[in-house]
């Protein structure tokens, strides 16, 4: 279960007791919803890994458990990720892509098949490619962060407003270089512009895993300053936390996290936003230690069910991206619009 | 006691808190005073550490501010802002819960539970525990704030225009509450005021301030005369004496 990761302790205070009796007073308990959302991405895994399977069970159990890993991966990194970032900011319409982490990514694929090929960008060593991915990536995050936050300046809108011009930049740059590249250049590379969860490399998958769990443990200890945070950074600082301590562990721990994953599988942040605002919505609480769990899960039940939809639905006929933002965003718009009728 | 020293804070070529020098955190109620702009919130927040003098020192109980630990901090001194927005939805028993953290760091304890529901009492806001902090009325939202501050159980608390916003009885019963937390629980309080008839009421010394220098610090009687105020806010101020007490009207 991805909500394994997370040791989350009982709530300190019951959640605040509302009328209404039997299964309404246990829905509004946070531990309950988070357990109904763990059986229901059970089902939805054992559907994805045990029907239509054509030939030797074992080998598609084999195939499919590396997908399903990587889900929970990916599902780990977008869900922690995107939370954390909207505590730091004080803001739930950003993610962290926002930084130019998918903008990144794109470039440095393009500039590899731009001055040496599709040829050899298809027979690039993968855990080289992973390792100067996830190097530049986090070289030009920790950059950012630290000129724009570390020095006496200390403006985390201002080094937002920095990561949106030079993820444009970057975005701009690739695309000028991708016109000028050979037609099935480009088609290689465009593939690896969407988001592909299935057969992935085991050994990048396994330190991107390694990268995301030792991530999630290290934001554990910070759960409750994550609480604080919410009520702002002036009246955190007056409550003792360390802001700018706490926010560099906690962005590094963001900055690692959606580096490893989207040098995995490539841009996947394009669903923090849903599954981050479902998430607020679903846990019924707004402490971390069930906000993020939550994000995790409902982050890994759109990529498991887009999965399904794409298979068993469309067969193949689209990327999974594009079922999850369509899907998601419908029903995110359908929870804005119901909120906002109340 | 809460001391600056020589404390100069410019926001580029704009110099906002200029050499101060000043003490306080004595017994009852500090009124700060003094036209907008003066450097009363900058004062302020070079107290509680959000921002650093560019130079002199502040001190609380001879803690230099810049070099001390934050939760140590934490554990002397509250300080209520101006505005107070939250992101997320908090009930009031949550919000009063955050003012433990600096003593437990989120895990509470029985001594915790308890400073919880004192303050909760003592704010009388035992039928609001439950609900969402935008579901309050402005005087009850402010209230709140106040628990949870109260809840911090610090010898110094600073709040910074808490009357921001209210009516003449919410007004009224903040200031109240604050002259009983000062004279029942030995709390040292600084506030920032904007209507000098209740800084007369219910403080005991009033700290002027005008231009980013203190330009009148004394008990609360001294510092109601018509000549002080009108230097202080440069405008017409009478000062007349109804029923025993000073009363400045500056209305017309």
């Amino acid at each position: 279960m991805p909500t394994d990761t997370f040791e989350v302790g009982a709530p300190e205070i019951p959640a605040p007791l509302r009328r209404g009796r039997g299964l309404r007073e246990l829905w509004s308990q946070p531990w309950v919803r988070l357990t109904v959302l763990a059986a229901v991405i059970a089902v939805a895994v054992g559907i994805y890994l045990f029907t239509d399977v054509p030939g030797s069970l074992a080998f598609a159990l084999r195939i499919r458990g590396l997908t399903v890993a990587a889900m929970l991966v990916v599902a780990t990194a977008v869900g922690v990720s995107t939370v954390v970032f909207h505590t730091i900011t004080a803001n739930r319409i950003l993610t962290p892509s926002i930084m130019g982490f998918d903008a990144f990514y794109v470039l440095i694929s393009t500039i590899i098949v731009f001055f040496l090929g599709s040829q050899s960008f298809l027979t690039f060593d993968p855990l080289t490619l992973w390792l100067v991915q996830v190097g530049v990536m986090m070289t030009f995050s920790s950059a950012l962060f630290t000129w724009l936050f570390g020095g006496r300046r200390r403006s985390v809108h201002l080094m937002l407003l920095v990561g949106i011009v030079l993820g444009v930049f970057f975005r701009s740059f690739a695309e000028w270089m991708q016109r000028m590249l050979d037609p099935l250049d480009f088609q290689v590379l465009s593939d690896a512009m969407f988001a592909s969860l299935t057969r992935p490399d085991e050994l990048l998958l396994t330190l991107t895993g390694a990268l995301v769990v030792a991530g999630a443990i290290a934001t554990v200890p910070l759960l409750r300053t994550l609480d604080v945070l919410t009520l702002g950074a002036p009246a955190a600082i007056g409550l003792g936390v360390e802001h700018r301590r706490v926010v560099l562990a906690l962005f590094t721990i963001v900055s690692l996290m959606v580096a490893a994953s989207t040098a995995l599988v490539g841009p996947i942040l394009f669903f923090g936003l849903i599954v981050a605002n479902l998430a607020y919505s679903y846990a019924g609480s707004f402490r971390h230690a069930w906000t993020l769990p939550c994000a995790v899960g409902i982050g890994m039940l759109c990529l498991i069910g887009g999965q399904l939809v794409l298979e068993q639905v469309f067969g193949y006929g689209g990327t999974l991206s594009t079922i999850i933002e369509f899907a998601g965003g419908l029903f995110f718009l359908y929870l804005v619009l119901r909120k906002g009728a109340r | 006691m809460i001391a600056l020293e020589n404390v100069t804070k410019r926001y580029g070529s704009t110099t906002v808190v200029d050499d101060v020098s000043l003490t306080f955190g004595g017994e009852g109620i500090v009124a700060l005073i003094g036209p907008n702009g003066a450097g009363k919130s900058t004062l302020f927040s070079l107290v509680g550490r959000l921002l650093k003098p560019d130079a002199g020192t502040v001190s609380v109980d001879g803690l230099d501010v810049a070099t001390a630990s934050s939760p140590e901090l934490a554990t002397a001194l509250a300080v209520l802002r101006q505005d107070n927005h939250v992101g997320a939805r908090l009930t009031v028993h949550d919000l009063v819960e955050f003012g433990r953290f600096p003593h437990s760091r989120g895990r509470l304890t029985e001594v915790d539970r308890d400073h919880i529901e004192r303050a909760i009492d003592y704010l009388e806001l035992d039928a609001y525990r439950g609900r969402f902090l935008d579901e309050l009325s402005g005087g009850q939202r402010q209230r709140a704030f106040i628990a949870m501050v109260l809840a911090q159980d610090t010898r110094y608390v600073l709040l910074d225009e808490p009357l921001n916003n209210l009516d003449l009885r919410h007004m009224t019963e903040i200031m109240k509450l604050l002259r009983r937390m000062a004279d029942e629980l030995d709390k040292r309080i600084v506030v920032v005021l904007h209507d000098i008839n209740f800084a007369a009421t219910y403080a005991d010394r009033i700290v002027a301030m005008r231009e980013g220098r203190v330009v009148a610090d004394a008990p609360a009687a001294e510092v109601m005369d018509a000549a002080v105020l009108e230097r202080v806010y440069d405008t017409p101020v009478d000062v007349h004496e109804i029923d025993g007490r000073p009363v400045a009207l500056y209305y017309s």
